[in-house]
């Protein structure tokens, strides 16, 4: 049931487009005009928290030890706030934009609204940073009653969500209107799917975030007296980890762009990929329960059906991505004629292409040292010797930073030539940068989880305890992983900053893409077409991803019954 | 390509490749494999969380600690104006967290089982036994019942892990756990 694209009779707005000189895509203007002002904004942020994390990394480097104790738990929620919420929602909202209006060929539905939105984001983000700053609501990320803020950081961070959540909904009003007027064949890529998976988790993050903000902004009013402190985690959380799952989910999602923009490479199989993330809506968000194993009165029960996202089944979501994303570039590699050994398509992939480095990196560091992790840490049992240390944040840095981080600006790289439509300068600085920031990140969770491991406390400003009337002496390899830990951020520091320098130059001072430079370097990888039409019928061997899976499950299960050993070894408690 | 909608518009009927489907189940098991050893540690590990816990009112539990503390006081720790409470094995034996201390310290005997309670009286703390690296969350209005053995004999720090303001990194408390008199 086709109707005019353009539709203005029906009372919408007069939709413009431009045809795509690279992929020959219909490029709604509003949609590109939003995609551009979320992508900047989100940088901004980027860039600001990111600032703050170095300070928070000097200040636990025990030779450096920079900020004076209230800065740094200050600047630690500050930190929480711009790069774990702002950046990567406003990165998303862009990705959401992305997933429909541009890759479905369609208008964007109700773009003033997707703009009151954007500004409802900003004000919120911008409020909450002011409360923080002023210095009355240094509660770290999680805000956990009966430690109270300022009322107008609950209202910044409700502000926040509720612009994202209308940002929702007009991404699944895009769905409906490309649905309705045709604008595809079938069934909506893969892409968009994955999208629509973080979508949907992000309306019930939100949802949940606002059972828990609003009545918390009331209480610290006035207007509610007290606010059970278990409650409050255990609805936290479902808005706390269910935003990860948002990032999980986008991510995979652009790891799935950027091989079949690069490589051409094609799912092996879309019912598995598609279940895969349809997993991810069933049984991850079950996940915040890893947030309460160590709470009072909470059953067993309770606690390993969650934190097994019921059976791992979400777990295994993960995995089935973890296979599918190196075996489509695997099968697309073979496909152009790498075919020798079991490596060959992945030495000779486009390392010099951050696109590519920084999505392997990502998957990299988000399987191995964040996915592994982050199941160990969700153990009811083992998260007895993790909780509240190190592990945690070393873990998430591996998720979120090495993951999410890593992949949005990975894509980011082939955003500025498509949607900005500008040369991406500095492309020796460019080419480096997710190889610097990368191992940079690997470093940082490595080390966190080190000290972690060894018991040091997450958020803490002074683990030499040297103004407590007791103290304790952490072991001696808890403080060097602590100054490796700072080295590492460092590293990370220079990495990110690499990015956001070529990426802002690119985007405010870059040479406009000319039909030429299309000509002489495509933005999307040569031979993506050819290797497009090949299907997963033909089901190519992939020595290669079955060799790094292998490996894969190998560390996944030696390193799961490590944990178990260190347990163990532990008082036996009851 | 992932970005395009599936050529084949019956995607849903595509057959897997052997490759894909033993992946799937290797995932699957292994997952069974994790839950089940959840589950079993429960029968065979000694590491377990009873869960058991009490509503109360925080000030009824400072009286309560505050009570046994003085009962069972056995000596001052060091020069500092905090009891060490030496109660006797098998018996309940309550801590408290508070802005900024874990109080009073205990001393406990080797091998011997004590019904260990903790709550906070403020905010919420973490608890962290060190170096045996042992994390729980204490919650004021919540006591947090927990059957422990210590089986090493030594000087153990309780740091407190959860973020409790700006004196968060001064919150050490002190286990003592002696051999049997």
């Amino acid at each position: 049931m086709a109707v005019d694209a353009q539709a203005p009779a029906r009372g919408f707005y007069e939709a413009k487009f431009r045809t795509c000189p690279e992929t020959g895509l219909k490029v709604c203007a509003q949609a590109e005009a939003l995609i551009k002002a979320n992508a900047v904004v989100a940088v901004v942020f980027l860039a600001v928290g990111g600032f703050f994390g170095l300070l928070v990394a000097l200040t636990r480097w025990p030779a450096v030890h920079l900020l004076p104790a209230d800065w740094f738990y200050l600047l630690l929620t500050a930190h929480g706030a711009d790069v774990l919420l702002f950046w990567i929602i406003f990165f998303e909202m862009a990705v959401l934009y992305f997933a429909s209006a541009i890759l479905l060929n369609c208008r964007l539905a109700a773009p003033k609204f997707a703009w009151l939105g954007f500004i409802l984001m900003l004000v919120g983000a911008i409020v909450a940073n002011v409360a923080v700053l002023q210095g009355e609501s240094s509660v770290m990320f999680t805000s956990y009653v009966p430690m109270q803020a300022a009322p107008h950081f609950y209202l910044g961070l409700i502000l926040f969500a509720v612009g994202a959540l209308i940002g929702c909904f007009v991404f699944f009003g895009t769905l409906v209107i490309a649905k309705e007027e045709g604008t595809y064949q079938g069934s909506i890529p893969l892409v968009t799917f994955g999208a629509v998976t973080a979508a949907i988790i992000a309306v019930f993050t939100i949802a949940s975030g606002a059972i828990i903000l609003i009545p918390t902004f009331l209480w610290s009013v006035g207007y509610i007296s007290h606010i059970d402190p278990l409650m409050y985690k255990v609805v936290w959380w479902a808005m706390g980890h269910s935003s990860q799952q948002i990032n999980v989910s986008a991510q995979v999602a652009i790891w799935y762009a950027i091989a079949a923009m690069l490589l051409g490479a094609k799912p092996l199989s879309e019912k598995v990929s598609r279940m895969a993330f349809l997993m991810y809506i069933l049984f991850l968000q079950l996940a915040s329960a890893h947030h309460l194993l160590v709470e009072p009165g909470i059953s067993s029960e309770w606690k390993i059906f969650n934190t097994s996202y019921a059976l791992y089944l979400a777990v295994l979501g993960s995995m089935i991505h973890g296979m599918s994303i190196p075996g489509a570039m695997e099968a697309a590699q073979r496909k152009r004629g790498l075919t020798n050994g079991a490596f060959e398509w992945l030495r000779k992939a486009p390392w010099g292409n951050p696109a590519f480095s920084g999505t392997v990196f990502s998957i990299g560091i988000f399987g191995f040292l964040g996915g592994i992790s982050g199941v160990v840490m969700g153990t009811e049992q083992l998260n007895l010797i993790m909780h509240n240390t190190l592990y945690v944040p070393g873990h998430f840095h591996a998720t979120v930073v090495g993951g999410t981080t890593l992949a949005f600006m990975a894509i980011t790289y082939l955003l500025v030539p498509l949607i900005f439509r500008k040369e991406i300068m500095l492309k020796k600085v460019a080419q480096w940068q997710p190889y610097v920031f990368g191992i940079g990140i690997a470093g940082i969770s490595l080390f966190m989880m080190g000290a972690g491991t060894l018991g040091v406390s997450r958020r803490h400003w002074d683990i030499g305890f040297s103004d407590a009337a007791m103290s304790f002496d952490y072991p001696a390899m808890a403080f060097a992983m602590m100054t490796m830990n700072g080295i590492a951020g460092v590293l990370a520091t220079v990495g990110g900053l690499m990015f956001v320098i070529v990426i802002v130059l690119s985007v405010f001072f870059g040479k406009p893409r000319t039909p030429e430079a299309i000509a002489a370097t495509p933005t999307l990888g040569a031979g993506g077409e050819v290797v497009a039409q090949a299907g997963s019928e033909t089901h190519p061997k992939l020595p290669g991803t079955i060799i790094l899976v292998a490996v894969f499950l190998v560390a996944f299960v030696l390193y799961y019954y490590v944990n178990w050993k260190y347990l163990s070894e532990i008082w036996p408690l009851s | 390509m992932a970005i395009l909608p599936p050529e084949n518009r019956l995607w849903w009927k595509e057959p897997l490749s052997g490759t894909e489907i033993v992946w799937i189940a290797v995932a699957f098991v292994w997952g069974l494999v994790m839950f089940g050893t959840m589950v079993s540690w429960h029968f065979v590990g000694k590491q377990n969380l009873s869960n058991e816990a009490y509503r109360i009112d925080p000030a009824v539990y400072a009286e309560l600690t505050e009570a046994q503390a003085e009962k069972y006081k056995v000596r001052m720790e060091g020069n500092l104006d905090v009891p060490v409470s030496h109660p006797p094995p098998g018996s309940d034996v309550y801590m408290l967290g508070r802005l900024w201390e874990w109080w009073p310290v205990l001393e406990l005997e080797k091998d011997q089982t004590y019904r260990l309670h903790l709550s906070s009286v403020d905010w919420q703390h973490g608890f962290s036994l060190q170096p045996q690296n042992i994390n729980l969350q204490i919650h004021p209005g919540y006591d947090m019942v927990l059957t422990i053995k210590p089986d090493k004999a030594g000087e153990y720090a309780v740091v407190c892990n959860e973020f409790c303001g700006i004196g968060h990194h001064t919150m050490v408390g002190k286990i003592y756990v002696v051999d049997k008199k």
